[in-house]
């Protein structure tokens, strides 16, 4: 899983049955220092609490579908959680 | 399999259910010699692994459910191994 920032919603005209009911969020991939890396992607919502500005974790490929209900559906990233905190420990040599 | 250590960790309240209970920790990867490569990996905990700690991250769906031992978990990454050396042929 990698952590993602939350930076649009897309609103599909036509979609598959099974994902109707699914939101579908832009989402730009993040270092874990929170900086952007990478290009954004389209992760569908698991936990459907997500929304622009939030930070979240997202996994990719086959699991990306079973983070979701029904699990069997045709998605390839899927937003597991909403993150409140990244701890970094504090090296060694700076404590 | 990733060659790893542990640098923090990730809290979170709203999830999905399979985190429920289960520490987040944030590994950032290694390459041969132990130097970071730049990546990370948000992997689950099978073994009790903490800070600073050189681990070794089964970066596989299939064996991360079959750890956890639920055929539905959407994970991916999960910490098995706590490493205490690696050694290298040497020319």
């Amino acid at each position: 899983m990698l952590l993602g920032r939350v930076i649009g919603t897309v609103v599909p005209a036509v979609l598959v049955d099974e994902l109707s009911a699914t939101p579908l969020l832009w989402v730009q991939p993040l270092t874990r220092d929170g900086k952007p890396e990478g290009d954004p992607l389209v992760c569908a919502d698991g936990t459907r609490m997500a929304g622009p500005g939030q930070i979240i974790y997202w996994v990719a490929s086959r699991e990306a579908a079973l983070a979701l209900d029904p699990w069997f559906v045709p998605v390839d990233d899927a937003i597991v959680g909403l993150v409140d905190d990244v701890r970094l420990y504090m090296p060694k040599e700076l404590r | 399999m990733l060659l790893g250590r542990i640098v923090g960790n990730v809290v979170s309240t709203i999830h999905h259910s399979i985190v429920e209970g289960r520490k987040l920790l944030l590994a950032e990867r290694l390459d041969q010699h132990g130097r970071p490569t730049g990546g990370y990996v948000i992997a689950f905990d099978a073994i009790g692994a903490g800070q600073g700690e050189t681990v070794l991250i089964l970066d596989e769906g299939n064996g991360a459910r079959q750890i956890l031992d639920d055929s539905n978990a959407p994970v991916r990454s999960i910490v098995v191994g706590i490493v205490d050396a690696v050694e290298l042929e040497t020319n």
